[in-house]
């Protein structure tokens, strides 16, 4: 009988080799798919489902933070109770001149009469109805010292006028929306920690299914990141294949409401919507969910084999 | 000749209970063939357990390949793993696996690269005689071949130590002399073998080998071949 004529330089080989056991195609049979639970990429595609809606609403949310920011900052609206037309205009082309000043608009009595619409009815087109006369101001710099530069020529020239900053009274409502946007943030951060709970029990209940495998892999010589390397690949694939499942299933959901958002033609919803990188970050989720989940199970597997011999 | 084992007052206990084995102090020679006996209960699964690195001593001092294998760094085990081939007495064949893959497992875990692993692979199951059964797994194979596969498994890495569990114990005569001879080989070529036995027919079998007996946890030493290793040429 012939003795076999092997290789014999195996032990000095490492698991950083090339060609090691988990890089090529035997190593994904090692761990027996037969008994694979799909469960993981099920709960996966909730967990991105999830997470995607809650950082789809984060992101449309600070749009629409942004959006008011721009169109808020420097903005002010001058009230004139009782004046006459010319007064208003002469108030008008006094703001024109001041430097600070961007753009001035008085704003028509018809567009005030269809804001008051809905308390007033058609007694807001009575012309012996007295209005207050309202004039829009944008100005160059929204910091407070062009204001209150601007509010104190106005009142110099006009004492009865009422000088509001639009920030100021619609501040309760970003603030709102920022909060939202946090709380969208959070969602986000609880998923990614929910999901990194799931892989770790995930991964020590693999450990335990598949214990006899693994202890037969040690005796022959494997390390714990060749054993740690085969339970990142089936979690990274299964987070990557139901969170690509989950994530177009929201993805879908948001343009929905983006389209119902669209049709609600209000100039508060009007900044809430996003932009093509916040559609590439919501798509790129479930890679990062699945890096994430490398990592976790890696650091798992590697943790709970440092127990045994 | 050098030695490839030595073990030096070990003592081995499993949780709280009495020690399993007791002050045990032997030397085991580079390329030499030992068989080790003993009534069931006696210590051989443990014995050879701290042997392939699969148990720690709870004392003593264990020297393999001439280093301490006692406080030997856990980051280490791998390397030492791989110059040893495993019989196991239940043969631990990874179920889902093919013959195949089963036996080219250690060249995986060791980085071999697919293109030389064939051959090897094909050469051993012709060894065991199991080249028509390459694709089937190890429930469909009978305990004979599972252990033949378990065979090719410890070998194909051409180990400098091969330690096997009763390995002739699910197979017919003429198997048992085939393996034998195949240990045997092995042997010729250098490897340090030491197998499990119950069987005392087998002992006659290869001239060349000492024998260890172990009972009650001691190992006993009836040709002094442990205290004073032989020194056997390596053909």
């Amino acid at each position: 009988m012939s003795a076999p004529a092997i290789t014999n330089d195996v032990a000095d080989r490492t698991e950083d080799d090339p060609a090691t056991l988990l890089g090529i195609s035997a190593g994904k049979r090692l761990l027996d798919d037969s008994r694979r639970a799909r469960a993981m990429s099920w709960v996966m595609a909730v967990m991105l489902f999830l997470t995607v809606l809650a950082g789809a609403l984060g992101l449309g949310t600070m749009g629409a933070a942004r959006s008011l920011d721009r169109q808020l900052a420097g903005r002010l609206t001058v009230q004139l109770v009782g004046a006459r037309d010319d007064a208003v205009s002469a108030l008008a082309d006094r703001l024109r001149a001041m430097p600070e000043v961007g753009a001035v608009r008085p704003v028509p009595r018809a567009e005030l009469a269809r804001l008051l619409e809905p308390w007033l009815g058609d007694a807001g087109l009575d012309a012996d109805l007295p209005m207050p006369a309202m004039i829009d101001v944008d100005l160059h710099d929204p910091g407070d010292a062009a204001f209150d530069a601007v509010a104190g020529r106005v009142r110099a020239a006009a004492p009865q006028a009422r000088v509001d900053r639009n920030a100021a009274w619609l501040a309760p409502v970003r603030s709102f929306v920022v909060s939202l946007a946090w709380l969208a943030g959070g969602l986000v951060l609880l998923m990614a920690g929910a999901t990194t709970a799931i892989v770790l029990l995930t991964a020590r209940a693999g450990l335990d299914t598949h214990r006899d495998t693994i202890e037969v892999l040690h005796m022959l010589g494997s390390t714990d990141i060749q054993v740690a390397r085969l339970f990142q690949r089936r979690i990274a694939l299964d987070t990557l294949i139901g969170g690509a499942v989950g994530t177009v299933c929201a993805l879908a959901t948001v343009a929905v409401i983006g389209t119902r958002i669209a049709d609600l033609d209000s100039a508060l919803t009007s900044g809430i919507g996003l932009s093509a990188v916040d559609w590439a970050l919501l798509a790129g989720l479930p890679l990062l969910f699945a890096l994430l989940a490398m990592a976790a199970a890696r650091i798992a597997v590697v943790r709970a084999l440092r127990q045994v011999l | 000749m050098a030695n490839i084992v030595q073990f030096e007052n070990v003592g081995l206990r499993y949780g709280t209970g009495p020690e399993t084995l007791s002050d045990v102090s032997f030397t085991l020679a580079t390329g030499a063939f030992y068989f080790l006996t003993g009534a069931s209960g006696a210590g051989k699964t443990s014995l050879l357990k701290l042997l392939y690195l699969a148990q720690r001593p709870t004392r003593g001092t264990i020297r393999l390949f001439g280093e301490d294998a006692v406080t030997l760094p856990r980051s280490r085990l791998p390397g030492f793993r791989r110059r040893i081939g495993v019989v196991f007495q239940d043969f631990r064949l990874v179920p889902h696996l093919s013959a195949w893959d089963n036996i080219a497992l250690p060249l995986r875990l060791s980085g071999v690269p697919e293109a030389d692993i064939e051959a090897p692979v094909r050469e051993m199951l012709a060894w065991v005689g199991l080249s028509g059964r390459a694709r089937s797994k190890p429930p469909t194979l009978s305990g004979g071949e599972q252990q033949r596969i378990a065979i090719a498994r410890a070998v194909i890495g051409r180990p400098e130590m091969l330690v096997a569990d009763e390995p002739t114990g699910n197979v017919d005569p003429d198997m048992a002399e085939r393996l034998l001879h195949l240990f045997d080989s092995l042997n010729r070529l250098g490897t340090t073998v030491v197998v499990a036995t119950h069987d005392f027919d087998l002992l006659s079998r290869i001239p060349n080998a000492h024998m260890m007996r172990i009972e009650g946890g001691r190992v006993l030493d009836p040709t002094g071949s442990l205290r004073f290793p032989p020194g056997r040429p390596q053909s």
